[in-house]
């Protein structure tokens, strides 16, 4: 079962990356690209399991954080604004 | 950041201000303490030296970017449990249905930008609610109003849904005081 | 076979089932916005099911320990970085599709 769990996460992944190279635009593509991301994490659980080897979980949750924090990035690179306008400060607002 | 509160100014009151920051500070540190222990499984004075560093570095940039004040309260906490898994079951019964929408042999998709009212929502579960509807297939928060929340739905029936209330009820529940 | 094992294959299975539909609906879906909601078929909904599937073959008490922080990132995170995208292609004028629009 998890072999079959496998072949599944490559086929979305193999998808994903598809729509990230047909685009079109960027948001297509950092969409595609972060749902790869979490796709990675998961594979990396699942060979962990498959491998028998748990220890590969602890690479899988710094991939999620390393996963999020890139998407988050990359948006703010690309919009020199910054997302989140208005809660700059904390508390002084 | 109508959590925030407004001391009269006044010296005294200045030294007040900073212990209640340094009181939140601490707040921040248990989240982090406990998970590092979790994850490090190792009691050594060393790592548990460079884990107290990290936990410090940790709230210090909580503190730097301004979310000191946001601290979880454990009646939260304690009530997240229950509204996760009533959540998840919502969010299989929908990726149940926008699944059912990808593999018909003919797209039929109607989306819908409309906004639902959100009125009277403290700050955390406001953020709860606009999760839990990005979370759930089908519903897809765009904008985060003071008192609506703009929503793009694969049809109208998705935002019907979230104008009977119910995931909006359940979310200030679980927030709710007591 | 016991119950438990039973029960996680069909988990699995589902899991994967979700996974690919969500890879499906990336590439089918019209727009951008459409697209995101396929995407959230995998994500929260095929990646929970996958990770409790897994969780309920786990032996030691910290891999599972371990399963649930990756759950609750995942779960954390991923709704956010979908607002965040949603929100910022919303206000690049990323246009919308409509019914009997051509696809993008």
């Amino acid at each position: 079962m998890i072999f079959a769990v496998m072949v599944a996460l490559l086929v979305t992944m193999v998808l994903a990356l598809v729509r990230a190279f047909m685009g079109p635009g960027l948001y297509n593509r950092i969409l595609a690209i972060n749902t790869f991301g979490t796709k990675t994490v998961l594979f990396v659980a699942v060979a962990g399991f498959l491998f028998g080897r748990p220890e590969f979980l602890d690479i899988g949750i710094l991939y999620a954080l390393v996963n999020f924090v890139a998407t988050v990035a990359v948006l703010r690179l690309t919009h020199l604004q910054d997302p989140w306008s208005g809660t700059e400060g904390g508390e002084a607002g | 950041m109508s959590l925030l509160d407004h001391d009269p100014t006044g010296v005294a009151s200045a030294q007040n201000r900073r212990r209640k920051s340094t009181v939140r500070l601490l707040r921040t540190a248990p989240l982090p303490a406990v998970f590092w222990l979790l994850l490090s499984g190792r009691y050594e004075p060393l790592t548990l030296a460079l884990g107290t560093l990290s936990v410090a570095a940790v709230c210090w940039l909580t503190w730097r970017a301004g979310l000191a004040h946001q601290s979880l309260r454990l009646a939260f906490v304690l009530r997240l449990p229950r509204y996760f898994l009533w959540l998840s079951g919502q969010v299989l019964v929908s990726a149940y249905g926008v699944a059912r929408k990808v593999w018909s042999p003919r797209l039929v998709l109607r989306p819908v930008v409309e906004s639902t009212p959100a009125a009277d929502l403290p700050e955390l579960s406001q953020v709860v609610y606009a999760n839990s509807i990005t979370l759930t297939p089908g519903t897809l928060s765009l904008d985060v109003d003071e008192d609506a929340i703009k929503v793009h739905s694969l049809e109208q029936a998705g935002v019907e849904e979230l104008r009977q209330g119910r995931m909006l009820s359940r979310a200030r529940r679980t927030e709710a005081r007591g | 076979m016991s119950v438990i094992e039973v029960l996680s294959g069909v988990l699995l299975a589902a899991g994967a089932l979700a996974l690919v539909s969500g890879g499906v609906g990336l590439l089918r879906f019209p727009d951008f916005y459409t697209r995101t909601h396929a995407a959230s078929v995998t994500d929260p909904a095929g990646a929970g099911l996958i990770l409790i599937g897994l969780l309920l073959r786990v032996d030691a008490w910290d891999t599972a320990v371990r399963l649930l922080i990756i759950l609750l990132f995942l779960t954390l995170t991923s709704p956010t970085a979908t607002h965040i995208l949603a929100h910022a292609a919303r206000r690049d004028g990323v246009p919308m599709w409509q019914e009997g629009d051509r696809r993008r």
